[in-house]
């Protein structure tokens, strides 16, 4: 792909740094041709996003501030144009939408407005012919019932269709760039999978190039023709997509490719023990509805019959998009919630029904790791005060505590000076390790990990997982494993369980659930799943 | 036999070390604080004049070599008064905010830990800032003696609901954090759980807080001295000073505005070091 | 809504009983005879003895609650002991010059501080941010009646401009009216435009580091449209809040104010009853603004349920 045409938006030696004066980017230069997608694809702290709100000017003021370089869109410069030029060309030329779309559109305004602001600003256009260009948005991007859709309210809209208005609002006027940040990232996968054929269908219709910013491999394997891997403000490699994915030349980008969980089920493990550690039997949990002036609305039943059990050394996932009862069935079993109807067996004993009391001597046999390693340690407490907290509240001695938390700290990999440091010492991913000694020094059976890497980049995730399969062979701890990353699941688990609206959709060994899905549903996870072509490891080893 | 584990590693990040040389302003505030604690702890070797002591012959005199401020409708030294009054307004303003805090801390922490117990303590507060602190001040006052300890009482009542629903809404949000879940599943118990991982949450924000009641108790102090619901004139206060000089207000301003001026730099002195210990202690109020 | 609107007004009903409970036990539990207390040191035995027989004293405390509350709703305040009018009807009467104050006051204050506070917040870190950050502090840290006599020390006393004291009912004319309010307004405002300047501009701050301010931007609209249309909208809420809860210091203010510039309102009114150890007017006037309290803070969320289309159940 020779670059005879010029360059819709060129980005030079772009230098940019805190107030402090401390560099994000470090001489940046890429560019997009008229039409094509180039992804920016780096891990958190590459300084993608940095690179693409400094392109429209908009990066926060006072906080960072660009230190050097050029910005070239369509032959003109606009590092140094005014503000007012910058303003023309925002939402009418450049357009812009951003990761989160909860909180990307105003509460107060309704969507129709907020879309006929931009016509407002930037065309001549009468009340009524801007109304009739907002509904033409509205229905490019699908939405239904967009004479409704028009004056309501976000708060009312799913963050899809929240999704669907930043598009709208972004392609109103037809501009020759998009520049997507993270758009897809805070979806479902299946949603995830309509918002990437959306922007690729208006894409094409209105010959719009889109500047795509993502950290996700499989999003880049699905959607790009020109990659640009981004690592500590500095630009490592790029390339077309094929090239970049398929024989990738710097050491960094095999790593990346590398960390990318494979799709294929892990091949089935014997069987160690037929100790049934876990068993749940018809688990329901109904959330009391909000309180009406005389009478209570009727509840939302997060959990319905939910059963499953688990053997000694086993790893079950349990996978789901948000809103299915995956995160409500793990707090039931760990009693964090009180479950509405059915029984929690740990190791034998039913803890479903049991007083704050009577629960204590069966809280260690079941331990939990968080989402967020930058809020499951307590900031204020260092390593070894959070990690003997937990065996010192069953008796054991001060001393015998910190010599198990030193040999902890040892099995997840983290030095043993550690344990007189406080957490922000640490990166998210030591903290993840730091977690996980905190739940095994319980010396548990069972660990429920509720998306215990969903927070992690990919390489780091691909580490910790590998620390939990190293850790489960040895101390032959049962994993019930929640997250929503069909991949990570399938890396991971020898079952697999599918939740959808607090019902079990399927259930299953990995190779059963994951190689050849039953139902319609699991399948069309599967199917949404990015960069499912794509066979990464391949790359990697290349 | 526990021994240390550490050794050699830095140490844990401590905020204040952290702090920047503070601004002018601050540096000042805390200055003419210190000097009017000063003042108010070694009175008698800042005077030479009785606040009390009564020289009908010498009413209302201007500024001189004896008087520095001239004296009073009755004679008495009206800088010596000023700078005794400094001990009742900084024994109110401290008295309020430490105890105000020490009684809203519990309560806080209980309301936000134990739902049942929230939702009736809750309405007693509601109804307890509903009504005007200056007027709950005066009904207690006008009801029974008016000495120091009943007017610490009166200022303090109206205070603790805002302690309380600051702690409980602390709590509340650190409840929800996964480390404190995290201490649920380890078996700690509700004791632990409150003092180690929910109430230093609170400490940073109750220190702030305090700073601001002290300031306000002063201000309340003062103004029930100033409409006569307050400790006796036999006691000087900058409040009661300033409620004998509004007569000869007038012909004599600097009665009025020297205790004023008193009164106004301290509370400034006070909020400007709130202001500054919120900035540096507790990012997530910075912007109020 | 309509069912949000009845739920709000039915939770105000345990607050006032808290206020009314809190009131009653303050006199009952006060060392003294509530009697003598509600009777005054002039009341002959005979007098007392109805007192008590009015009250129920000799009853259980619960009792003495209910029957008290009867009495209150049927508007029964009791007597003033100034006065020997009923409580009610001499609050009515010292209502009007407190309740221009306290208008004129809340009006100089939205039209000055919320312009101020959406300033600073938009030129953050700039001279006039930091002015304005900095004069409101001395704005709330310096006492009212300080202000009120450093106001009248340069305005009347030196310029002349103004009278020292005094107060004329906007019913007999507009000119002479103003010419009195003017510098007890100010005294009674200049905390309030403080405090609110300071929330106007936290509040902005807050809302401008949110998304839907960077996507309003990256729509290419201009600071304005931006400032006015999506950040005050969003920002108006804590700002109501301030201005609402702000009515204690108000009442505070007012007692104060009144007191400085003599002028015959409820504040004075409170001042007197405290001279004279009038309990029955203190109570009184601490239900009513309790009650006042009390309802502005309805008609403030209420407000919010209207302008926030998320608060809808």
């Amino acid at each position: 792909m020779a670059c005879e045409q010029a360059p819709l938006l060129q980005v030079e030696n772009l230098r940019v740094a805190t107030a402090e004066g401390r560099p994000i980017l470090h001489g940046v230069s890429f560019h997009i041709q008229p039409g094509e997608t180039l992804c920016l694809v780096g891990e958190s702290g590459s300084g993608k996003s940095v690179a693409s709100l400094a392109t429209l000017g908009l990066l926060p003021k006072g906080a960072l501030q660009v230190e050097g370089g050029t910005i070239t869109f369509a032959g003109e410069a606009l590092l140094g144009a005014s503000a007012r030029r910058l303003k023309a060309l925002r939402g009418n030329r450049v357009a812009m939408i951003f990761q989160e779309p909860m909180t990307a559109l105003n509460p107060v305004l309704s969507v129709g407005r907020q879309i006929d602001e931009v016509l407002c600003c930037h065309t001549r256009l009468d009340a009524a012919e801007r109304r009739a260009k907002t509904l033409d948005a509205l229905a490019q991007v699908h939405l239904p019932d967009i004479q409704r859709i028009y004056g309501a309210y976000p708060h009312r809209l799913s963050g899809g269709q929240r999704q669907r208005i930043m598009i709208a609002m972004a392609l109103v006027l037809e501009p020759t760039l998009l520049i997507a940040d993270e758009p897809t990232t805070a979806l479902d996968v299946t949603t995830q999978q309509q918002i990437l054929t959306l922007i690729r269908e208006l894409q094409q219709r209105h010959g719009t190039a889109v500047l795509f910013i993502t950290h996700d491999m499989g999003v880049v394997a699905d959607i790009a023709d020109r990659v640009c891997v981004m690592h500590q403000g500095q630009v490592v490699e790029q390339g077309a997509a094929a090239q970049v994915l398929g024989q990738p030349r710097q050491a960094y980008t095999r790593q990346l490719l590398a960390a990318v969980p494979a799709l294929a089920p892990r091949a089935p493990r014997a069987a160690g023990s037929a100790q049934v550690v876990l068993d749940v039997v018809e688990l329901s949990m109904v959330y009391p509805g909000p309180r009406r002036l005389l009478r209570r609305s009727p509840g939302t039943c997060a959990a319905d019959q939910v059963s499953f059990n688990l053997t000694r050394g086993r790893t079950l996932g349990i996978v789901g998009e948000s809103g299915s009862g995956k995160s409500t069935v793990a707090r039931c079993l760990m009693r964090l919630l009180t479950p509405s109807a059915g029984a929690v067996r740990v190791t034998g004993k039913d803890i479903s029904e049991l007083s704050a009391a009577g629960l204590k001597p069966h809280r260690k046999r079941i331990q939990m790791i968080f989402q967020d390693p930058n809020r499951s340690l307590n900031p204020r407490r260092s390593i070894a005060q959070s990690l003997i907290e937990g065996p010192m509240n069953y008796g054991i001695d001060r001393a015998e505590a910190l010599t198990r938390a030193q040999r902890l700290l040892e099995l997840v990999g983290l030095p043993a000076d550690a344990l007189g440091r406080y957490p922000h010492q640490f990166s998210g991913g030591q903290r993840q390790r730091i977690a996980i000694a905190r739940a095994l020094a319980m010396e548990p059976d069972v660990i429920v990990a509720d998306e215990a890497v969903s927070a992690l980049d990919v390489s780091v995730q691909a580490q910790v997982l590998e620390l939990l399969d190293g850790l489960q062979q040895r101390l032959g701890v049962a994993i019930v494993f929640i997250t929503h990353d069909l991949r990570v699941a399938a890396q991971l688990c020898d079952e697999v369980l599918v939740m959808r609206r607090g019902q079990v959709v399927e259930y299953g060994t990995a190779a059963q659930v994951l190689g050849a899905p039953q139902h319609t549903y699991t399948q069309q996870l599967m199917a949404a799943v990015p960069g499912k072509a794509w066979d990464f490891s391949a790359a990697a080893r290349s | 036999m526990s021994k240390p584990v550490s050794l050699g590693l830095p140490a844990p990040r401590r905020r204040w070390a952290k702090l920047p040389r503070p601004p002018l302003a601050v540096a000042l505030a805390a200055l003419v604080l210190l000097a009017l604690i000063g003042m108010a702890v070694f009175a008698p070797w800042f005077t030479h004049h009785a606040p009390q002591a009564l020289a009908p012959a010498l009413r209302l005199k201007g500024p001189s070599a004896e008087f520095w401020l001239g004296t009073d409708a009755y004679g008495r030294d009206l800088y010596s008064r000023i700078v005794y009054g400094a001990r009742v307004s900084l024994t109110v303003g401290l008295g309020v905010a430490v105890f105000s805090v020490a009684i809203g801390l519990p309560l806080g922490l209980l309301a936000g830990y134990f739902r049942t117990l929230d939702a009736l303590l809750m309405r007693v507060m509601d109804g307890l800032m509903a009504v005007p602190g200056i007027l709950l001040a005066i009904a207690i006052v006008s009801l029974s003696s008016a000495g120091l300890a009943t007017v610490m009482v009166a200022i303090m009542l109206p205070e603790i609901p805002q302690v309380v629903r600051l702690v409980r809404s602390r709590v509340l949000s650190a409840r929800e954090e996964p480390y404190v879940e995290a201490a649920v599943l380890m078996g700690t118990s509700t004791f632990k759980l409150l003092a180690r991982h929910l109430m230093p949450n609170t400490l940073a924000p109750l220190i702030v807080q305090g700073t601001y009641i002290c300031a306000s108790a002063i201000l309340t102090e003062a103004i029930l001295s100033f409409l006569g619901a307050g400790i006796g004139t036999e006691t000087p206060t900058w409040g009661n000073i300033i409620a004998e000089g509004r007569l000869y207000f007038q012909l004599k301003p600097g009665l009025v505005l020297w205790a004023g001026l008193a009164l106004s730099l301290c509370i400034v002195s006070i909020n400007l070091l709130g202001d500054a210990a919120r900035d540096a202690l507790d990012p997530r109020m910075k912007k109020r | 809504m309509f069912a949000y609107f009845v739920r709000r007004v039915l939770a105000a009903i345990p607050v006032m009983l808290v206020v009314a409970l809190f009131v009653f036990l303050l006199l009952r539990l006060s060392p003294g005879d509530p009697a003598a207390i509600i009777g005054g040191d002039m009341a002959s035995p005979e007098q007392l003895a109805a007192i008590r027989q009015n009250l129920g004293l000799d009853r259980p405390l619960h009792v003495q609650f209910f029957v008290w509350l009867w009495q209150l709703l049927h508007g029964d305040f009791s007597t003033s002991l100034m006065a020997h009018t009923g409580v009610l009807s001499m609050i009515g009467q010292r209502l009007e010059p407190t309740l221009s104050l306290a208008l004129v006051a809340t009006a100089l204050t939205v039209l000055v501080a919320v312009p101020l506070g959406v300033l600073a917040a938009w030129r953050r870190g700039s001279w006039l941010d930091h002015t304005v950050m900095s004069v409101s502090v001395l704005g709330f840290s310096v006492p009212v009646f300080v202000i009120g006599y450093g106001l009248t020390t340069l305005f009347a006393l030196q310029l002349h401009w103004l009278p020292v004291q005094g107060f004329k009912s906007i019913f007999d004319g507009v000119g002479p009216f103003a010419y009195r309010i003017a510098l007890p307004a100010l005294t009674l405002a200049s905390a309030h435009i403080a405090l609110v300047a300071r929330m106007t501009r936290a509040s902005l701050l807050d809302v401008l580091g949110e998304d839907y301010i960077r996507t309003a931007r990256a729509k290419g609209l201009g600071e304005l449209a931006v400032l006015f249309r999506h950040a005050l909208r969003n920002a108006w809420v804590p700002i109501l809040t301030v201005i609402g809860s702000g009515f204690a210091l108000m009442i505070s203010g007012v007692v104060v104010t009144e007191s400085v510039f003599n002028i015959p309102g409820l504040g004075r009114l409170i001042v007197d009853a405290v001279l004279a150890r009038d309990y029955p007017v203190i109570q009184g006037m601490i239900l009513l603004t309790s009650g006042v309290y009390v309802l502005i803070n309805l008609l403030i969320d209420m407000s919010y349920a209207i302008s926030d289309p998320r608060i809808r159940y």
